[in-house]
């Protein structure tokens, strides 16, 4: 052979060598079943957006947010749903009220002070864990006994929805921010403690800060499942048929979910209508508070 | 890190990447210029302390007299309870639950352990720098200022920072970048940054966990430069694996080693602590000869 058959040889060799074996058929398979399965989820949600849109459209004007609802077939089209809009604007400002600051500061008592080994610490971890998992018409009737009726006898009250909302999304607050402050990392603590900094120092200037995305992406998930939350209030008097906007905290309210619930109830194409727009408003508002919560993190993650 | 080239003294840096069998003083970079201090003003004495972990005894029955503004290192195998011990120096090991300490450790003769004693006290007097930078996830400047601010300080922080950031050999490298974030810097400056944070508070002693694992060659000498400077006015504790680093930095050493007790516990044990040119010439113990000689560990 000659050199240049030689060269030839080792250059088809290297070729062979480098060549992709073929993958197996399993590989595509699995490859196309990731694929079909976001195509899916994104496929409903692009249907039920544009489904809610398309039937909504019509009375997506600034009557829904100007009017107060009717049970009159004749005065529909001018009819909208403001009492329901700022019921749960109420509502959902005073369950973050109570919710953040109880949520985020078990969090820390649970990661940075109770120590494990301790019975009663450990109880309350599985307590949240089981808490979570809870039907939320149970915290509807365990409220109306406790909350709306006496004891606290606070009546069918903006403040005895927001009281019962926060004790629903209690557990999902405390254990994503449970989780935000166990992803600190140690040494963080440590540098500040070796220092000379308190424990409680070190928590507020090193641990908070960092733990705040993770807080905040918590407390919107939390916030988001309390807006849209129908069942509980059903038994706590949001099913009034309310006219007018709530007053203050101890005033009668009604939130979207269940305004979209009677609406969708009554046989008249009117009303359907109206209930479609409001469930535009509804997801607005969602979209509204998860872009706060993206804010917030984007705010300080730039900072780490 | 090109700039930084020509500040590595050569004699250390020869000695620094030589990894063979260590027979004499001189190869090792020994350093001879300074006479070993006395001990005769300790800042800490450990008589017979044992360090418990729950129901194990992970270090027993150590003595160890440590001398003012003199580096003491501490070597031996991994297991050997060194880091143990340093942690106990400022009350670190607190933090560990289950985490005890029995026998006596003393700070200019008084009781550290005592029940009056505030842990947070103590760890303001002796700062301490670990094993992996871990600078603040803040600015150069607020890494510095946090020991000051938490502590209480009044007056011109800014000249604390300088003063710090003078003293730890970083300054000309940060000044102009006192507000990006400590994270942007090397992991040599990061550590240069650490031990800056820590002398911001002015403590008695510095306590050095393995300060220079995470380190190229560079950093670790610039590091090993820094510790002479700060021994001149604060007293330096430093646990290390590398034995050429504990000779060429410090005065006194410590060794360590793992023993396995009749029960078959692994456990920790003071070996030999001699003024650290001896210890590397001559040790008294067989063990201890073994091991700087890369006989075994």
């Amino acid at each position: 052979m000659t050199a240049d058959a030689h060269a030839a040889a080792a250059r088809a060799a290297v070729q062979r060598s480098l060549a992709g074996q073929r993958r197996p058929l399993r590989e595509y398979v699995f490859h196309l079943a990731l694929l079909v399965s976001v195509a899916l989820a994104l496929a409903f949600l692009v249907a039920l957006l544009s489904y809610v849109v398309v039937h909504g459209w019509d009375r997506l004007d600034a009557n829904l947010f100007l009017n107060q609802p009717t049970a009159l077939l004749r005065r529909i089209d001018e009819a909208g749903v403001q009492s329901a809009i700022f019921g749960t604007l109420w509502v959902i400002s005073l369950t973050a009220l109570f919710c953040i600051p109880t949520g985020v500061l078990a969090a820390i008592y649970l990661e940075e002070y109770g120590r494990r080994e301790m019975w009663f610490n450990r109880l309350i971890e599985l307590n949240i864990q089981n808490l979570a998992a809870v039907p939320s018409i149970v915290y509807g009737i365990l409220a109306l006994g406790l909350i709306a009726r006496p004891p606290l006898n606070l009546g069918f009250t903006v403040i005895t929805a927001a009281l019962t909302l926060s004790l629903l999304v209690l557990p999902i607050l405390i254990i994503s921010s449970r989780e935000a402050i166990r992803a600190v990392p140690n040494s963080i603590r440590d540098g500040s403690l070796a220092l000379g900094a308190t424990q409680w120092q070190t928590i507020r200037r090193q641990v908070l800060p960092v733990a705040v995305p993770g807080i905040a992406t918590g407390t919107i998930l939390a916030l988001s499942r309390a807006i849209g939350e129908a069942a509980p209030l059903l038994l706590l008097g949001a099913v009034q048929f309310v006219t007018f906007n709530p007053s203050g905290p101890d005033s009668s309210y009604t939130v979207l979910p269940i305004q979209i619930f009677n609406l969708a109830t009554r046989p008249q194409e009117g009303f359907r209508t109206l209930g479609w727009a409001a469930i535009i408003v509804l997801l607005a508002i969602l979209l509204l508070m998860n872009s706060v919560a993206i804010a917030v993190r984007n705010r300080y993650q730039k900072r780490w | 890190m090109s700039d930084t080239i020509s500040t590595l003294p050569s004699t250390k840096g020869s000695a620094m990447t030589d990894q063979t069998a260590i027979d004499t003083a001189p190869a090792l970079g020994l350093h001879q210029e300074r006479e070993v201090p006395d001990l005769d003003d300790p800042v800490f004495e450990l008589g017979d302390v044992s360090v418990w972990y729950g129901d194990y005894q992970a270090v027993r029955n150590v003595d160890l007299t440590i001398g003012r503004q003199q580096i003491t290192a501490m070597i031996g195998p991994s297991g050997c309870g060194k880091s143990t011990v340093i942690r106990c120096l400022n009350r670190m090991n607190d933090l560990i639950p289950g985490a005890r300490v029995v026998g006596k450790i003393s700070y200019h003769g008084e009781d550290m352990y005592a029940d009056y004693v505030d842990p947070i006290e103590v760890r303001r007097r002796i700062g301490m720098v670990f094993q992996k930078p871990n600078p603040f996830p803040k600015s150069v400047y607020d890494n510095v200022a946090y020991g000051p601010r938490v502590n209480g300080f009044k007056g011109k922080l800014a000249d604390i920072v300088e003063e710090a950031l003078v003293d730890a050999a970083l300054w000309d490298e940060v000044k102009d970048k006192l507000k990006t974030n400590a994270l942007a810097l090397s992991g040599g400056q990061q550590q240069r940054l650490c031990i800056a944070r820590t002398i911001a508070v002015k403590p008695e002693a510095i306590l050095m966990d393995e300060p220079c694992s995470a380190l190229d060659p560079i950093a670790t000498a610039k590091i090993e430069d820094l510790m002479q400077d700060l021994a001149k006015t604060y007293t330096i504790v430093i646990v290390t694996h590398n034995m050429q680093q504990a000779a060429r930095v410090s005065d006194r050493t410590a060794f360590f080693t793992a023993e396995v007790d009749a029960d078959g516990v692994r456990h920790g044990r003071l070996v030999e602590y001699e003024p650290t040119r001896q210890m590397f010439s001559k040790p008294t113990d067989k063990r201890t000869e073994d091991y700087i000689s890369g006989r075994f560990g």
